[in-house]
């Protein structure tokens, strides 16, 4: 490296473009200066503070996008790039930082109840969540695979720990040692394909006319590389290397054996991080990668689409028809998210495919799924007992009677889940059906609609335990059935209602979603 | 735009707006206050959908309505013939780009569907209000979601929101049939759901390859049809297209042999769920393929009437023969509304202007008296506490009303002439006799089974003495028909004679506004006959004797 470079990395105003990832780390450490400091008694006050900061970024990040979007001087399409090629700020990965702030913060509102129910330490748990959340938005944004796979190795070892973060129960444990070995076999692939593309991309080039390679590691100058040449085997499994490494993280079959197991046993918020915020991050990835340097016609031809398209296939299929015999409410959720990552990679798909909105569409699906997912993890958190892993489907018998509210806001959820209008999911599915119309995708669009109506049997059996009446027959034995749900407080009240109204809401009205991303 | 009407949001968002209330702040309500609240909601529907209805019959073709609100004629209302789109409304959702907006708007066809769902909403919702049920205010906030959705159905001029009101509305329905139902609900809701995600999925399927086969980059209804006409029957894939329509409606309608969610279900459903669903949502398929699929693809029904055809007799025939065997009068109904939507498909098989009308009135008309029937069942069920024909008997004694009432929905059912069903029955026959003779034979034995098995339910019921089981009951005072029972049966059976008498009321619309697909295909001719026959059926109010019904 030439002084140039250290005088770049060094310069101060470019820290200050990641200043919601510096913040987020700074409030994590002094989480853990705040536990050493403050006496035994006024702990409670340090998760409201954690939650507190993750407010104040959020709204310092919408306040400046909005900001920067009014000023005329600035070219809103262009991406930016920082720290000589490491970074990339574009509206993608701002829309990116909202979404992993938003996952965050319904986090802490989940662990906020788990851990009234829970005897573990707490903050511990949020000082790895928002660590994993800066990792996350880093790795959003990050446009070389060496800032990449740090990221995300920070992200799957915060999770190692948040995975097994109640030591007294065997299936948290059992379900971090799982996450630990496969996430340690994901890593590794990913690395192999990464190097594989190192190596085609370091080698010289004389012949591509391309001109010098700055750096092979850069998202940009690969996709230079990859663009110029025609069918490089080579290249073509680093490719597909890569993407089995980010379809671990999204839980794409049949990358999913670690789903169910590890949702079951992990604490219910780190379920949901898992569910929303893990998955999200690998579609930003992988649509990151897909437009950008793996955008070369013969790879996504070759490599992208079929590979792609198997993988949405059988996640579609796997996925609920697993589901449909799950009677654990968490492994219903993992299994269903590995269908809802089907129908996503749908929408990989037709990027791919070259359909420009395409990727807007995947993200306006995260979207609805994030309302959808958080409002049931919400009713999960409240009516599970103290054995976590233990949420049975027989739990919710009458929850519509004895809780209208949570009985409402699970409805709501699963009905969004489900893609039923006037609901937030329903606007996804269409946008992803859409998107495959116009790639021609007409295999794929089918079954996403077989997947859709087989979903209906358990988010609908679901909501029949929660809202039918009940024949009267106690279905769990008595020394089993669980303590009744805990009801929710106010601020808690005012999350689930503010989740199911923003579900309805982005159901009948889309105007809000930013329009350079659809 | 800037000169929206807002009579169709407002019949759309009274009802969401009232059973949002319910549902979230119902039980802290009082009680009085609830009841006014789920009146408003169910009156305003009700009354926009009459006030609708009038101002349409007031303004014949031509003459401009709301003449701010229609803009200067556009090449596609006159492709539309009349002052087609009554109150338009139009809105941006933020999907504009694929061709997504908020388009409500009215014609001839769809203000029959309209009438429909306002008078069955307001039926189904005096009767709620008037049974005593567990959670009311949850109760009638669903209802009103169902008739919110269905008031949407027929208004909106997108297909998109065509589709998505028909979905809102199916939700519901199975929160109803499974915290209020009857016995099996768990099952029948289950499967009355998945059958109908089913057929939406493949009928929304239909409508994205219509969207991007037609090349009009709208889902509005209007400019596709503007760019589907001038190109007939050259959209690529038509064959296909239609297919998955055909089949995703057929399966919302019960077209045989996709029915088998329907008698379980609507005899597991609350009884204003099932006149909701029965009279008025399944009603939303053969809606599709009348507004949307016909016109849109002209020329793709000749493709596929014969296996129509032949599916719509074995809902006439067998499902005809299904019912004769039941000996639940609930069930009974069930299959009967099933038997009669074969009909209909033979109406709109036909793809002539007297079939199609006569579809869309025997729509209207079905839909009244279905909803009445179960009414009125359910009320014999308040009174004998059992649906089974074998245990009932003499019950007119007891409740004279209420066995007039029941006489004359069953009638109206079987078709007699002075019920609206009779003109239904009556075009789609005439229209079936060009289509195929020996299957207007066929049908007209449908008319045969179906006044066997009603009269027979009648003289079940009502006639004869009552059997021993049942003497102790009938030993204890048995009420008539109470008022909360009787307006909504009123009301029903008061729409079915109006327009049995005077017909003109629904088929000029409906004349006005058939879509050209429908005069095109046929013989000159034939349309000479559409228009002889509707202004003599308004000229002479007094029918003949029936085409095919014998006298009972």
């Amino acid at each position: 490296m030439n002084p140039a470079v250290y005088h770049t990395l060094t310069a101060t105003n470019q820290w200050l473009m990641l200043w919601p990832e510096v913040m987020l780390g700074a409030i994590a450490l002094l989480l853990l200066v705040l536990e050493l400091v403050l006496d035994r008694k006024q702990h409670d006050c340090i998760p409201r503070i954690a939650i507190f900061g993750q407010i104040v970024i959020l709204i310092a990040l919408l306040g400046s996008i909005a900001y920067e979007s009014a000023d005329p001087y600035i070219d809103k399409i262009a991406d930016w790039t920082y720290f000589d090629g490491l970074v990339v700020i574009s509206p993608f990965g701002e829309a990116g930082r909202i979404f992993i702030l938003l996952t965050a913060l319904g986090v802490s509102f989940l662990a906020q109840i788990y851990f009234k129910k829970q005897a573990l330490p707490r903050i511990e748990f949020f000082h790895l969540l928002l660590v994993v959340a800066a990792a996350m938005m880093l790795l959003i944004q990050s446009a070389q695979f060496v800032l990449f796979f740090v990221a995300l190795e920070t992200v799957t070892v915060g999770f190692y720990i948040m995975v097994a973060y109640c030591r007294a129960s065997p299936f948290s444990l059992e379900a971090g040692l799982k996450y630990l070995i496969l996430g340690a076999l994901s890593s590794a692939i990913l690395l192999f394909g990464i190097v594989l593309l190192y190596g085609v991309a370091a080698q010289p080039h004389p012949h591509l006319l391309i001109g010098p390679i700055h750096d092979p590691m850069s998202f940009a100058d690969l996709g230079r590389v990859l663009g110029a040449q025609s069918a490089n085997p080579l290249a073509a499994a680093g490719v597909a290397l890569v993407l089995c490494g980010v379809a671990f993280k999204i839980g794409a079959v049949p990358f999913q054996i670690w789903v169910p197991d590890v949702y079951q046993g992990a604490p219910t918020p780190t379920t949901a991080f898992l569910a929303v915020g893990s998955k999200a991050a690998g579609f930003w990835v992988l649509l990151n990668l897909v437009t950008g340097p793996f955008a070369a016609l013969w790879l996504s031809q070759q490599v992208l689409v079929p590979l792609l398209s198997w993988l949405a296939v059988l996640s579609i299929l796997f996925g609920n028809l697993a589901a449909l015999g799950q009677h654990n409410v968490k492994r219903v959720m993992g299994l269903s998210g590995i269908a809802h990552a089907g129908y996503m990679l749908v929408g990989v798909v037709a990027a791919a495919q070259g359909v420009s909105w395409a990727a807007g569409a995947v993200l306006f699906y995260l979207f609805t799924y994030l309302l959808g997912s958080f409002g049931v993890f919400g009713v999960m958190a409240y009516v599970a007992g103290a054995r976590d892993e233990a949420q049975e489907l027989e739990h919710y018998a009458d929850l519509g009677r004895k809780q209208p509210f949570l009985g409402g806001v699970l409805a709501v959820g699963l009905g969004s889940l489900a893609g039923i209008p006037p609901l937030a999911g329903f606007i996804g599915k269409l946008l992803l059906f859409y998107a495959a119309f116009q790639a021609h995708l007409y295999t794929l669009l089918a079954v996403s609609i077989l997947g859709v109506v087989i979903s209906i049997y358990y988010y609908f059996g679901w909501m029949r335990e929660a809202l039918f009446r009940q024949p009267g027959i106690p279905t769990l034995p008595p020394a089993e059935a669980a303590e009744p749900p805990t009801k929710p407080l106010n601020w808690g009240r005012v999350m689930l209602g503010l989740l199911a109204a923003a579900t309805l809401f982005a159901g009948l009205y889309q105007g809000f979603f930013p329009e350079g991303l659809l | 735009m800037t000169s929206d009407s807002l009579i169709l949001p407002q019949a759309i968002g009274v009802p969401f707006v009232a059973g949002l209330v319910l549902l979230v702040k119902g039980r802290e309500m009082a009680p009085w206050l609830a009841r006014a609240v789920a009146w408003v909601g169910f009156l305003v529907p009700a009354l926009t959908a009459l006030c609708a209805w009038w101002i349409f019959s007031m303004h014949p073709a031509g003459t401009p309505i709301f003449e701010q609100s229609m803009t200067a004629a556009t090449p596609t209302q006159l492709l539309w013939r009349t002052p087609e789109m009554l109150f338009p409304f139009e809105r941006d959702i933020g999907l504009g780009f694929l061709g997504l907006t908020l388009k409500l708007g009215l014609n001839g066809l769809s203000l029959p569907m309209f009438v429909l769902a306002g008078i069955v909403g307001l039926a189904a919702g005096i009767y709620a209000m008037n049974t005593s049920v567990d959670r009311p205010q949850a109760y009638w906030g669903l209802l009103l979601f169902i008739v919110s959705g269905a008031m949407g159905v027929f208004a909106s001029l997108n297909l998109f929101y065509f589709y998505f009101f028909h979905e809102f509305a199916l939700i519901p329905t199975f929160i109803l049939i499974g915290w209020w139902g009857g016995p099996g609900g768990r099952a029948a809701a289950m499967e009355m759901t998945i059958y109908l995600t089913l057929g939406a999925m493949l009928s929304l399927l239909g409508l994205l390859a219509l969207f991007f086969k037609s090349g009009a980059h709208s889902f509005d209804l209007v400019s596709m049809h503007a760019w589907t006409l001038p190109a007939t029957a050259t959209v690529p894939s038509g064959h296909k297209i239609f297919g998955l329509l055909l089949f995703g409606f057929g399966i919302l309608v019960s077209l045989w042999p996709f029915h088998s969610w329907a008698p379980t279900g609507y005899a597991a459903a609350p009884t204003p769920a099932a006149m909701l669903h029965a009279g008025v949502l399944k009603k939303f398929g053969l809606y599709g393929l009348l507004q949307i699929a016909v016109p849109l693809l002209p020329g793709e029904m000749a493709g596929w009437s014969h296996l129509l055809a032949w599916l719509a007799l074995g809902n006439v025939v067998v499902i005809g023969l299904v019912t004769l065997a039941q000996r639940d009068l609930k069930v009974m109904l069930g299959y009967s509304s099933v038997m009669h939507m074969g009909y209909i498909f033979l109406g709109i098989v036909c793809v002539s202007a007297m079939g199609a009308g006569g579809a869309v009135l025997l729509m209207f008309a079905h839909g009244l008296s279905v909803a009445a029937l179960f009414l009125l069942s359910d009320a014999v069920f308040q009174r004998t506490r059992t649906y089974d024909f074998g245990a009932m008997g003499g019950l007119c004694k007891k409740a004279p009303v209420l066995s007039a009432f029941f006489v004359a929905a069953t009638f109206a059912g079987i078709g007699l002439p002075g019920f609206a069903n009779f003109w239904g029955e009556f075009g789609v026959f005439v229209a079936l006799w060009k289509f195929s003779p020996w299957m207007t034979a066929a049908a007209a034995l449908g008319v045969v089974i179906s006044a066997i098995y009603g009269l027979r339910a009648v003289s079940r019921i009502f006639y004869g003495e009552p059997s021993p089981a049942f003497q102790t009951l009938f030993d204890q005072p048995v009420a008539d028909l109470r008022p909360g029972e009787r307006w909504p049966a009123i009301i029903l059976l008061g729409a079915l004679l109006l327009v049995g008498f005077w017909p003109g009321l629904l088929s000029r619309g409906i004349n006005e506004s058939l879509p050209t697909a429908y005069q095109d295909l046929r013989p000159s001719g034939h349309y000479v006959l559409t228009l002889n026959f509707i202004s003599e059926t308004t000229a002479a109010p007094t029918p003949a004797a029936p085409p095919a019904a014998p006298k009972p």
